[in-house]
């Protein structure tokens, strides 16, 4: 039942909640709203209840078991959640004077200091909302590279075929033309086709490593040297570090530019959806063109860098400086696990993935490079159960979802057919991924002896398999009101 | 297996061309797109009274798990679009080589008809796609 | 080990599994050349009781008593429930509801919140969030281009009575796509947008016009007659809006004769803390025959294959996973969470409640402006309607003046000497429903007082 259905004329219940008091009568008619606005008329306790039974139709980290690939679902620490919600820091107008905000700007400063560390990196800046937001900036800062060169005729970018969309996406929007560079069979980039796509119009390649397959590429080097070569930049997406955390840094690979999606590595809370957050980090040749604002700091006081101090900038990106927040609770993650911590992150990550991508491979599962060593994920494809069994891909995670476990991530990436990424995180006991694996040499036994159930999953959720094709036909994206 | 009408020609992106009576033709996507697209849920059809060339991405096809475009196979005037399409997308997968047509055009160059593959040709095209 | 829960007897087995003797064994293919081993420059790990006393002490340094700068940032009651709920675990860490069935919480909270955007703007759809005010008035303009590529017209107008700071982030967004962005100005003394000024771009060929409601002065702007005069020229009307202000405003759907054509601004008065700029959301809605324009997730009704009514996202191949480098935006992770925020602010106040604090918002701002009028040297700039904002001109230097303030716990407002210097000492200033009538008299008292005593000396 929708709240819309819950509500009642005339149940007035807002009052407690601030003086009603004044009016506006110094505003000409005509400016006023005439059209009467449906917003429900519900109880406290109403509302209270309704979303809290809403919540709990949801799978979550704090309730299910996670491992969707590529999106880090570790554990949330809620001590940090509690830190960051301090009065001081919410109550902090974005326009405040420099004198009552030093503690947040401390926060940023040092927060860009550490993160140039982990990334081997010249400068550092917080802005981006997302790692979308980050990329964009990123590539953009190629852009105005280039352009500062006199190299405008630079006009393409390289993807691989198994990138994240947002990659080609955020190319487009700095309206570069994208080409697309095929992966070799041990899930590598194809350094030949490489070679014979890049050209004087190459402006840049965009590269996830360990790649969206999960594998370290082990010509980085090579590739850095290749693309260096032709007057390119390396850009680095950094969506998630935490196979590599504290034992090598993008800027040592040679990358020039990177983002990095706070809510994945560095676990802030994903919100059913964002807020997120996509710093950017930069090289030497690249620190110019840093979006604004950036937090500097001269004789402990902390002040900002806008267009004035970095005239050569891309610019702001944001109303006033991103996800303040989300920056806070990342800041206080790196605090709990300090330089010690950042090594274990990646060694139990990859530890985790590397044991459950053996136990499913022993259960007959097949892995999309079983030659490699996984890093913190893992593909596996399912081609050979569509065929033999008639269930796909996505009836099997559907499936899952009735043994209380989220599904990995599914058709992602697109390179791989009929394919699952499954990302454990660090913070899954042992008990829990044997747990995983049960169900799924359960899901193996049903595949084979009642595929119908595995095709009409999920069973035992709030909803049975729903109507895409209606959603999408039918557009139902509003209610309406019966006045 | 998809059907492969042996009047019609054919593109390696997969769309349909019928030579009507009088010279114009008829244009949509073959079964075999239909199929790999799934359901439609929209076709974004040109305006009629357009100039388009060959290969210039005319329209885009929706399916719940994709959107594609569709290239013109030949260059010449927009006449007419399939306007059922508006209520009916699936029109495109139940009949794909008749309800289901996309558009019809003036053709600009005959010459262009005989570079497009018969139905040998696009037959033997997707099973090489397929390995 | 913090976070992580592998016993001694875990990890032997686990790498005996793999077949490995160490975990230094799982990094091999990163080549040695690679690997670094000097942190030192990084703090050790602090635990959480010692961390929380040091923050507590960053957080006191920003505390203040009492603020009255909005400029896009505005500070409202939030009601508790607001963010007890929005706090739960299932809400708090759950992502992007791919798996429909396994978030039906999330997508009927979205569907919940798009109808109550859309009602709030009186348009017919609204999408499920953007990352905040600026970034979605670019991303409007970007619609709005693509809305127009049959003729390819590429100028947009934008007022300069638009928040600068949105202005200045089109630039970094929008222009890289070969747009033209020309800057209306405004009129000095009504701090309104004119028709007439617009008359000089009749017959040019505009994509759109962008229309704040109300503007960044608080002054309203004569939307009718400029979305009347925006169709007239076949532009297309972006409006941007503060949410609240839609209790008491006309809706962006009823501007002129056809209403806006896109509506975008910034969600964070409905329910979302100041908190140094963010996390807030921006909103996007539109008229129906745009729809498939429209950037960022979109939430739909639907039924389930035993025909019960369920959600889902919909219209997913507009997005960067399906449409990649065609896409109609790279946004992927929105503000899902400050959405969940504002649609339980929304639910709790209602109608009615969101009108009080909407007219008990613009009272105080009346009351605070009518108070600072009264001080000698004084005056408020703008003799037009406006909504809870203002714009003040003082005798003295705004920066030195704010300055002393600042020191006595006063965030007087918001400076405009740098974005418009044309306009003199002037500074922005705000009260909201959480400011009485004493502290009204305590910001007017100490003016007062700073005025005296500059213009003495």
């Amino acid at each position: 039942m929708l709240i819309f259905e819950k509500s009642k004329k005339g149940r007035h219940t807002a009052h407690h909640r601030s003086e009603a008091m004044g009016d506006c009568s110094d505003i000409p008619k005509h400016f006023l709203r005439e059209e009467p606005l449906s917003l429900p008329e519900v109880s406290e306790l109403q509302v209270v209840r309704h979303y809290t039974q809403l919540s709990q139709k949801n799978f979550s980290i704090d309730s299910h078991f996670y491992p969707l690939g590529s999106c880090t679902m570790k554990y949330n620490p809620r001590g940090i959640h509690r830190m960051a919600s301090l009065t001081g820091f919410l109550s902090r107008h974005p326009l405040a004077s420099l004198s009552h905000s030093q503690g947040f700007m401390a926060i940023a400063f040092d927060f860009q200091e550490m993160l140039k560390e982990i990334t081997g990196m010249k400068g550092v800046s917080l802005t981006p909302m997302a790692g979308a937001a980050g990329e964009f900036a990123g590539v953009l800062m190629i852009k105005a590279y280039h352009h500062a060169r006199g190299e405008d005729e630079r006009n393409e970018m390289l993807v691989p075929d198994s990138a994240h969309g947002t990659n080609p996406a955020s190319a487009a929007m700095c309206a570069y033309k994208v080409k697309e560079i095929p992966t070799d069979s041990q899930g590598n980039l194809d350094i030949t086709a490489l070679k014979k796509a890049i050209s004087p119009k190459t402006a840049g390649i965009m590269l996830t490593n360990p790649s969206t397959l999960g594998l370290f590429e082990e010509n980085i080097q090579r590739v850095a040297e290749i693309v260096h070569e032709a007057g390119a930049l390396l850009y680095y997406d950094g969506a998630n570090l935490n196979a590599i955390l504290g034992r090598c840094r993008p800027g040592d690979m040679g990358f020039d530019v990177m983002h990095m999606n706070l809510h994945k590595t560095f676990a802030t809370p994903h919100g059913s959806g964002g807020p997120g957050a996509g710093p950017v980090a930069v090289n030497e040749r690249l620190l110019p063109y840093l979006p604004i604002p950036m937090v500097d700091k001269q004789n402990d006081h902390y002040h900002w860098l806008t267009e004035k101090e970095r005239p050569h900038t891309i610019g702001r990106l944001s109303t006033f400086m991103g996800n303040a927040g989300i920056i806070i609770r990342a800041y206080l993650y790196l605090r709990l696990l300090g330089r010690e911590g950042l090594a274990r992150v990646s060694e139990y990550s990859v530890l985790n993935a590397n044991y459950l991508r053996k136990r499913l491979q022993q259960l007959g599962y097949t892995l999309a490079y079983p030659e490699r060593r996984a890093a913190h994920e893992f593909v596996l494809t399912l081609k050979r159960e569509a065929k033999e069994f008639g269930v796909n891909a996505m009836d099997l995670a559907k499936r899952i979802l009735d043994f209380g476990c989220h599904a990995p991530t599914t058709y992602f990436p697109l390179s791989v057919p009929e394919c699952w990424l499954i990302e454990p995180t660090e913070t899954e006991t042992k008990e829990e991924l044997d747990h995983f694996v049960e169900v799924l040499k359960d899901l193996r036994r049903e595949m084979k002896e009642t595929p119908e159930i595995v095709r009409t999953a999920p069973h035992t959720l709030p909803v049975v398999r729903l109507d895409d094709v209606k959603a999408a036909r039918e557009l139902d994206v509003v209610y309406e009101w019966a006045h | 297996m998809n059907r492969v009408p042996a009047e019609l020609r054919y593109t390696q992106t997969h769309e349909w061309v019928r030579v009507e009576d009088d010279g114009t033709v008829v244009i949509g996507i073959t079964d075999h797109a239909q199929a790999q697209l799934g359901e439609l849920v929209f076709a974004d059809l040109p305006d009629v009274g357009v100039k388009v060339n060959a290969s210039d991405e005319v329209c885009v096809i929706e399916s719940v798990k994709a959107a594609s475009d569709v290239y013109s196979p030949l260059s010449g005037k927009i006449l007419e679009v399939n306007e059922d399409l508006e209520e009916s997308p699936s029109l495109v997968n139940s009949d794909p080589y008749g309800d289901g047509w996309l558009y019809k055009m003036d053709p600009a160059d005959p010459d262009e008809l005989s570079e497009l593959l018969d139905a040998d040709d696009y037959s033997h095209y997707m099973e090489e796609d397929e390995d | 080990m913090p976070f992580i829960p592998h016993t001694q007897d875990d990890i032997r087995l686990m790498l005996e599994t793999i077949g490995l003797s160490s975990t230094d064994q799982l990094f091999a293919e990163i080549p040695p050349s690679l690997q670094h081993s000097d942190w030192s420059r990084l703090a050790p790990a602090v635990n959480e009781m010692s961390l929380q006393r040091q923050m507590q002490d960053r957080a006191k340094q920003d505390e203040i008593r009492l603020n009255f700068t909005g400029a896009g940032a505005y500070e409202h009651h939030i009601p508790a429930v607001v963010w007890e709920i929005a706090s739960r675990g299932e809400w708090m860490t759950a992502y992007t509801p791919y798996q429909a069935e396994a978030s039906q919480g999330t997508l009927q909270l979205l569907y919940e919140y798009q109808s109550m955007m859309a009602h709030l703007m009186a348009m017919p759809v609204s999408n499920a969030s953007l990352y905040d005010g600026a970034s979605s008035l670019a991303e409007a303009i970007l619609m709005a281009i693509r809305c127009q590529s049959n003729s390819n017209i590429r100028r947009v107008l934008i007022p300069r009575s638009v928040h600068p700071f949105y202005r200045q982030v089109i630039k970094t967004i929008v222009r890289v796509q070969h747009i033209e962005i020309l800057e209306i100005p405004f009129d000095l003394g009504k701090g309104q947008t004119l028709v007439e000024q617009l008359s000089l771009y009749s017959d040019q060929q505009l994509a759109a016009l962008v229309i704040p409601q109300p503007n960044f002065f608080g002054t309203l702007e004569a939307v009718d007659d400029l979305t009347d005069w925006a169709h007239q020229q076949g532009a297309l009307v972006v409006g941007v809006v503060n949410p609240m202000s839609m209790a008491l405003l006309k809706p962006p759907g009823q501007w002129g004769k056809q209403g806006a054509d896109i509506v975008c601004g910034e969600g964070q008065p409905l329910g979302v803390p100041l908190a140094s700029g963010g996390p807030y959301f921006g909103f996007l809605c539109c008229q129906k025959k745009l729809i498939r324009q429209l950037p960022g997730r979109l939430v739909g009704r639907t039924r389930d294959r035993n025909g019960k009514e369920g959600f889902t996202l919909t219209l997913q191949a507009r997005e960067q996973h399906i449409r990649r480098s065609k896409a109609t935006s790279n946004i992927c992770t929105n503000q899902g969470l400050l959405v969940i925020a504002a649609t339980l602010y929304l639910s709790l106040l209602g109608a009615e409640g969101l009108k009080q604090v909407a007219i008990a918002s613009h009272t105080r701002t009346r009351q605070l402006l009518e108070a600072l009028r009264a001080i000698p040297g004084i005056t408020v700039v703008f003799d037009s309607p406006f909504f809870h904002e203002g714009v003040i001109h003082l005798p003295l230097p705004v920066k030195s003046v704010c300055a002393q303030l600042q020191a006595e716990g006063i965030e007087p407002g918001f400076s405009l000497t740098d974005h418009y210097p044309e306009l003199g000492e002037c500074f922005l200033v705000c009260a909201t429903e959480t400011k009485t009538a004493v502290d009204i008299q305590v910001f007017s008292a100490a003016l007062q007082k700073i005025l005296a005593k500059g213009v003495a000396c």
